[in-house]
């Protein structure tokens, strides 16, 4: 599915959080949301999502706008996972996936047989099937993470919309989500803090003060030219024969000062 | 435990079970009293209302049964299944575990309601009763989440635990105090010695026209929460989880939260505020059937109507010659269980 983000501006109690933003994610296509705290990755990724509305701008995915799709509708076209949404509720794993079908469910199509396959390869592909009689509450960051998103695949959508889905969790479960997001042949969107983890996107657009600032490859777009302004930091690059892209390191900057 | 059995019966063993249990709570009410009454008495006089032949019944028996057993008893089941659905749905909508219609202030807000169109007037027939006890009760809820909402701050997230409650406990102070400030003002000591024993929680004036109100009210209420049970289930990871699911959140909280203070402000405009019922039931069942509503309100009606069935019967004998208030009985069974939730929950979210 192909995403349009045209114009869009939005304020919250008066402050402005995005002004003038407009980008495209083509069908498969993976983009990186970077920028510093504060920047409006999390609230662009939302305006997306159709969870929140914007002042003006649209949003438009494939042919239908997202303010004129039912949220039903949405939820079937769009997934979304938010930082660290958590429960008091001791739900276990298998019926925290199952909430994925929630949008193809009703009254008339009660759960069944092909929503149970759906639900048993999503927690197969997050590698979560193991836990299927788990309480959520009893899993690490990690897994918890894992769960989230394996109910976002239960919920089949054509565009994944991930807000810091690695945030908190370890090198290990880091490297995982973002192996997973680069097999992706779906239309993804991610907001990503650690900016060496958006080489493996497709395309990165570099959000400060909510406004876009760069937009484009990774290896165009993550350089210190682009970098050490909005971040206040001084970029490196360095190639090694491991990747096939470079490694980024930061130090501290002085330009500013 | 994955697939639809409840404690590894089938759902139709479950409910068969689940309705033998309700005959049996709605039988021991009927039986049991300062004049116990034999099942076959009871079974006469329900063929004699029914215009079934049946052998003559003593009148003083059949009036007590008739008039006053089994009416108490349907208030209070229907009351119990109110209460008690109410708690679920204020506890998955807020996310919160201690929520309540008591702890929250509706009940107080509804009490409220209740005595001023009692007293000031307004033709106080049960319905308009009923309509100002519901006014009553979306006013403390305003109220309490405005209060919640203003102690939170610009801070992300659900609000907390301990800030709903204070809210709670600040929303049903002060409607505790509109209403005896209405006392004051307004009734006579008659008047005001009638209301406080309502108010806190009273059945020996349920009659049948009561039963007419309560059990269709309870009845809709229950269907319309049982029909939300996807979406409630769907607030397991916070609203916007629940809205990025295709769930119309604003529509559903405004649904279901008039719900809830509909039932509230139903029963407790018949019967007064009983509290702990809303905590206490939909807890137990969690542990009996799990979390998912499809089976969690359907038990939390049942339980519910139940409990109050027996906390009556124990209310009206605990003490003989004299009938206890029933909010004392499930007060005392809820108290300690509040406790309990209240050190479960903290430690959950600190482990």
């Amino acid at each position: 599915m192909h995403v349009q983000v045209k114009n869009i501006s939005l304020s919250i109690q008066q402050k402005p959080i995005l002004k003038d933003v407009s980008l495209e994610i083509e069908s498969g296509q993976s983009l990186a949301l970077v920028g510093p705290n504060g920047s409006g990755k999390s609230t662009l990724l939302r305006v997306i999502a159709g969870l929140l509305k914007p002042d003006c701008g649209q949003v438009i995915v494939d042919d239908n706008e997202v303010g004129n799709l039912s949220p039903r509708k949405l939820a079937q076209r769009l997934g979304f996972v938010s930082q660290d949404a958590s429960t008091t509720d001791a739900i276990a794993v298998y019926d925290a996936v199952k909430l994925g079908r929630t949008p193809w469910l009703s009254l008339m199509s009660p759960f069944g047989s092909k929503d149970k396959k759906i639900v048993e390869n999503a927690m197969c592909e997050m590698a979560i099937s193991g836990y299927a009689s788990q309480q959520f509450n009893t899993l690490s960051g990690g897994e918890r993470q894992r769960v989230h998103i394996a109910r976002v695949l239960a919920q089949t959508p054509q565009i994944f919309l991930l807000d810091e889905p690695t945030n908190h969790l370890d090198i290990h479960h880091q490297i995982a989500i973002i192996d997973w997001v680069a097999r992706q042949s779906t239309t993804v969107a991610l907001a990503l803090h650690d900016l060496n983890h958006a080489f493996v996107c497709d395309r990165v657009a570099v959000l400060n003060k909510g406004q876009l600032v760069a937009y484009g490859e990774p290896k165009a777009v993550l350089v210190s030219d682009v970098i050490d302004p909005v971040f206040h930091v001084a970029t490196h690059q360095t190639t090694t024969t491991h990747f096939d892209h470079p490694i980024l390191t930061f130090a501290k900057s002085y330009r500013d000062q | 435990m994955i697939e639809n059995t409840i404690g590894g019966l089938k759902p139709a063993v479950s409910i068969l079970i689940s309705l033998v249990i309700l005959m049996g709570a709605l039988g021991a009410a009927l039986v049991i009293g300062e004049t116990p009454i034999p099942l076959y008495t009871i079974w006469n006089v329900l063929k004699i209302e029914a215009g079934y032949p049946a052998p003559e019944v003593n009148p003083i028996d059949h009036g007590i049964l008739w008039s006053y057993r089994l009416p108490r008893a349907i208030i209070a089941m229907a009351c119990g299944v109110s209460l008690a659905l109410s708690g679920v749905v204020l506890q998955a909508l807020l996310r919160n575990p201690l929520s309540d219609p008591y702890i929250l202030g509706l009940s107080a807000g509804a009490s409220t309601g209740a005595v001023a169109v009692a007293i000031l007037g307004f033709g106080a027939g049960m319905l308009s009763l009923s309509g100002g006890a519901f006014i009553g009760a979306l006013l403390a809820f305003g109220f309490v989440a405005w209060l919640a909402r203003l102690s939170k701050g610009n801070s992300p997230g659900a609000t907390s635990s301990l800030a709903l409650l204070l809210a709670g406990v600040a929303g049903a102070q002060l409607f505790h105090a509109l209403t005896a400030l209405i006392i004051a003002k307004s009734a006579d000591a008659n008047q005001a010695r009638g209301i406080m024993f309502w108010m806190m929680g009273n059945l020996s004036g349920s009659r049948w026209p009561d039963v007419y109100l309560a059990v269709p009210i309870a009845m809709i209420g229950a269907v319309i929460i049982y029909l939300h049970s996807r979406a409630l289930d769907a607030m397991t990871f916070g609203r916007e989880a629940a809205q990025s699911m295709g769930i119309r959140t604003s529509w559903v909280m405004t649904i279901l939260i008039g719900t809830a203070a509909l039932l509230t402000a139903v029963m407790v405009s018949l019967t007064g505020a009983i509290g702990f019922v809303g905590l206490v039931v939909p807890h137990a069942m969690r542990f009996l059937v799990g979390v998912r509503h499809v089976l969690l309100i359907p038990a939390t009606a049942l339980a519910g109507g139940v409990f109050l069935i027996i906390a009556d019967i124990i209310a009206r004998t605990l003490i003989p010659g004299q009938s206890l208030p029933i909010g004392v009985v499930t007060a005392l069974v809820g108290a300690p269980a509040f406790a309990i939730i209240l050190v479960r929950s903290s430690r959950a979210r600190t482990s």
